[in-house]
């Protein structure tokens, strides 16, 4: 992937009758990415994809696409194309001549337009299929011209607005595989919004966690969800499991952590500790180990729920001190029997270095939300 | 999201309609309620002083006995139209979905014919050598022909059969709307058909009555056709004096006054429908 | 409750809606003198209404009305109607308020305050003071027609289009006019039909230049009876119909 800059936002910012929507946005995205913008609803990642597109004016920032600034170009004089969240096919057009409008529109000669449109649909295997209207097609053939429709302009940017939202599980997962194929093929730089986190994670090359109209976080899946810069997006991402510690030691390299009685002793994290501080210990299900009653360390609890997910285990222990753990665990190849009673007591500790460590957030915005999220 | 090219349209458009409604809905109509409180003048129609004059004529005994007998008839019209709508909007919303389409359809077709010429046909029917005479006295049922025309009857059976579709359709439309679970429910929780006539049914479908009340009251004072074919002179209706007034006697003051007595009216049973439908829509939303 | 009697009542209620109607278009084809009695059958009401000069003119008269009322009115309500849609502006509710007023108030009050604006302010009585009266009744039903039209419509379309390269204008003209054309289409034939019907209003704003057919129809029905009618009704029976199964198609096609 080259690493040069294709689309950079500077302090971007958009308000909706006093409501800030967009608060001083800056992004850069590379060219050939697979960028995602996840984020709950209302966090304003439409409204960002909407000012790409040139359907809103920001209200302050600049737009620059290739060093040119677009801020204020009008959406059909910009190099990009959008596939709409209800694909936006026009009803009574056929499947050809949907994907025909755009080139039509740069009134290129007819033979090129033929052999374009052939093209696309091709790609996404809709070739026999051309002379169809929209109504007559499944949910997923039509998103799928709405794809060939935006990509056989050859943007030098593909906007997605929760493209996958309205099909249903399988669909969607097929989609998700296919979109990835295509950006490889196509080499287009994808901005992709969605909700859908698990969707976020397997897509993209790097996420953006957006809430209240603010970057929580950008970075590749893998930090996203492994460590994730705030409570929100800790939240938001995955399942969590928060303990509250406080610090009772602090060396150069490691801290001994109190949670509620239990003492480890762990990495000395990124940002400033001083003993007596309290913070956040959080552990993934997967992180999560449950243990026999009688084992030496380790959360006393009892299993209150427990759900067989084919590949792992899933599930819950209800603590002494009324706190409820997730666990995952996979099968053990070399235990068939390997299984709980509700009700079963257990102790419940976590895999040596894979915790991770937050701050105690005061301001508390995103304590709330995380629950709607 | 307007900006640049769109705004010249979009002026264009909004002076175009604004300049036609408030030319040829506002103006007359204030020029109505003007004329009201004027005083009758043979050559200029309106003039000087400003008086109540007009309002307190419709009160003499000579007029208010018109528009009382024409309330009554357009009040046994409504009736009739909801004594007959009522159960067909029930029976119309209770058959198969693709065939309602086509019954509606029949239902309208009447109203996409000329209103004249419909009435006419009531005529052929129920004059004294008309139709029904001659085919009650051929078969003995009758010794001398049935005097049907140029009665209150008749009126009222003109205007029901003009303005039944009126009725129909609204009330239709909430009976399409009334889900067959909240009869179920009713049903369930213990009710017998006629309570659950009278606690849900009847509530849910008010305000369809009500529309249909609106629909068809207000045009039966005011289809003066309707007395011209089938009526004769001692049948009028609220419609017949104002357009006597405008036309014949040249009253205008007048006429404006029972024309607006008429849209007052009109307010009125459109302010009880509003109320109506906020209700409901209130407990819908709970 | 038995199954048959709400239909056996259906029944007896469309007959009695079509009886009238039949009858007229079988007498329109009745020699008899008497009017009422079957003798024999004739198309000479039909001959009688075609030679009537009179007649023809009053014809020609109300249909060139219908036409210019229903194009003029489908043009200004569908511009209100997108205006509405899309802005957003001072007075929308007055303006509302303005074309449900014209809809739901009686049609002799409109008529009244109409006569009185255009003798107030001079309009000749005729085929202009007609125009004028038959487009603003017409209008609001045209603005509901489109606006029914424009809400079912996508608002992400025109995005799309301007999206793929499209100027606003290339947007109305190849994504907009052909979605709500189908309204457009039912709404004039909707004004055509409103205009062609009408007694009331051109009872009181025409003029002795420009006769129009129902006010000729209805100077003929007011005394006795007269056989022509029944074949003039028929024949309008038939085109209203005609009318409103084209209509009908169109919208039941455009929802496919």
């Amino acid at each position: 992937m080259t690493q040069k800059t294709l689309l950079s936002l500077r302090n971007l910012g958009k308000q909706f009758s006093g409501k800030t929507v967009l608060d001083s946005l800056d992004l850069d995205i590379a060219d050939g990415e697979f960028i995602t913008l996840l984020g709950p609803s209302g966090c304003g990642k439409t409204t960002l994809l909407r000012l790409l597109a040139g359907f809103e004016i920001p209200d302050s920032g600049t737009i620059e696409l290739n060093g040119a600034d677009i801020t204020a170009l009008p959406p059909e004089q910009r190099p990009l194309n959008t596939v709409f969240q209800h694909y936006a096919l026009f009803p009574h057009m056929t499947v050809f001549d949907n994907v025909a409008y755009g080139l039509k529109m740069e009134k290129r000669p007819k033979d090129e337009i033929h052999q374009r449109v052939e093209e696309a649909l091709a790609m996404v295997q809709l070739g026999e299929f051309a002379r169809r209207k929209p109504h007559q097609l499944s949910g997923g053939q039509q998103q799928r011209v709405a794809i060939a429709r935006a990509v056989v302009k050859r943007p030098k940017l593909l906007l997605l607005d929760e493209p996958l939202s309205a099909l249903d599980y399988k669909l969607r997962r097929t989609m998700q595989i296919e979109l990835k194929r295509l950006q490889r093929e196509l080499g287009i730089t994808f901005v992709f919004v969605t909700h859908d986190q698990e969707e976020a994670l397997s897509m993209s090359d790097r996420v953006v966690v957006l809430q209240s109209g603010k970057v929580q976080q950008k970075g590749t899946p893998r930090e996203i969800y492994e460590r994730p810069a705030n409570l929100f997006t800790a939240r938001f991402v995955g399942e969590t499991n928060l303990f509250p510690g406080v610090l009772e030691q602090v060396d150069e390299q490691r801290i001994t952590v109190n949670v509620s009685g239990y003492r480890r002793t762990m990495r000395r994290p990124g940002f400033p500790v001083s003993e007596g501080e309290g913070v956040h210990v959080l552990l993934r299900p997967e992180d999560i180990r449950v243990l026999e009653p009688d084992a030496d360390h380790g959360f006393a609890g009892k299993v209150v729920e427990r759900n067989y997910k084919g590949s792992t285990l899933d599930s819950v222990i209800h603590l002494e001190d009324g706190t409820e753990v997730l666990a995952s665990e996979f099968f053990d190849e070399d235990d068939p029997a390997f299984d709980y009673r509700l009700g079963e007591p257990v102790r419940v500790s976590w895999v040596e270095g894979w915790e991770w460590l937050l701050p105690l957030e005061n301001g508390g915005v995103p304590e709330d939300q995380a629950a709607n999220a | 999201m307007l900006r640049g090219l769109r705004q010249p349209f979009r002026t264009g458009v909004l002076l175009l309609v604004w300049t036609w409604l408030l030319a040829l809905v506002l103006a007359p109509n204030l020029l109505v309620i003007g004329a009201s409180f004027l005083t009758r003048d043979p050559g200029t129609f309106l003039s000087l002083p400003v008086t109540l004059e007009n309002y307190r004529n419709l009160l003499d005994p000579l007029y208010l006995e018109v528009f009382l007998h024409s309330l009554y008839m357009a009040s046994i019209t409504t009736l009739v139209c909801l004594l007959i709508g009522y159960p067909f909007a029930w029976a119309l919303s209770r058959v198969a979905k693709d065939r309602q389409l086509l019954l509606i359809f029949l239902l309208i077709v009447p109203f996409w014919t000329n209103s004249l010429v419909r009435t006419y046909a009531l005529k052929l029917l129920m004059a004294t050598n008309g139709l029904i005479n001659t085919g009650l006295m051929e078969l003995g049922l009758i010794d001398g022909p049935l005097r049907m025309l140029y009665t209150e009857g008749a009126v009222i059976v003109g205007l029901v059969y003009l303005l039944l579709p009126f009725m129909i359709l609204p009330l239709y439309s909430v009976f399409d709307d009334l889900r067959r679970e909240l009869l179920m429910a009713s049903h369930d929780l213990g009710a017998g058909r006629f309570r659950t006539f009278i606690h849900v049914v009847i509530p849910l479908t008010l305000p369809g009555v009500l529309a249909g009340v609106m629909l068809v009251l207000l045009p039966a004072m005011g289809l003066f056709f309707v007395p011209d074919i089938l009526g004769g002179s001692r049948n009028l209706l609220v419609g017949n004096v104002i357009k006597n007034q405008f036309l014949d006697a040249r009253n205008w003051p007048f006429g404006a006054a029972a024309a607006i007595m008429l849209t007052l009216a009109m307010a009125l049973l459109l302010f009880t429908h509003r109320l109506s439908q906020r209700r409901l829509g209130e407990e819908g939303d709970v | 409750m038995t199954r048959w009697l709400p239909r056996a009542y259906l029944a007896l209620v469309y007959l009695a809606l079509y009886i009238p109607i039949a009858v007229l278009v079988v007498f329109s084809f009745n020699d008899g003198r008497t009017g009422y009695r079957w003798g024999g059958f004739t198309w000479r009401w039909y001959e009688a209404l075609f030679t009537n000069d009179a007649m023809m003119q009053a014809l020609w008269n109300s249909l060139w009305l219908a036409v210019s009322a229903a194009t003029l009115s489908t043009l200004i309500g569908a511009l209100t109607a997108l205006a509405l849609h899309r802005y957003r502006f001072r007075g929308k509710k007055a303006l509302k308020g303005m074309l449900f007023v014209v809809m739901m108030s009686p049609e002799i009050v409109l008529a009244i305050s109409l006569l009185s604006l255009f003798l107030l302010v001079g309009v000749q009585l005729g085929y202009f003071s007609l125009l004028l009266a038959h487009v603003t009744f017409c209008l609001p039903f045209v603005v509901i027609t489109v606006m029914a039209r424009l809400s079912g419509f996508d608002e992400s379309l025109p995005e799309a289009a301007r999206d793929l390269g499209a100027s606003d204008f290339t947007m109305t003209r190849t994504v907009l006019l052909p979605v709500i054309m189908p309204a457009l289409l039912a709404g004039w034939l909707l004004g055509f039909t409103l205009s062609l019907d009408d007694v009331v209003v051109s009872t009181f704003v025409s003029g002795p230049g420009y006769e129009i057919l129902p006010l000729r129809i209805y100077s003929m029905v007011r005394v006795g009876l007269k056989p022509e009618v029944n074949a003039l009704g028929s024949l309008l029976l038939v085109f209203s119909l005609l009318m409103l199964v084209l209509s009908q198609w169109i919208l039941m096609r455009s929802k496919r």
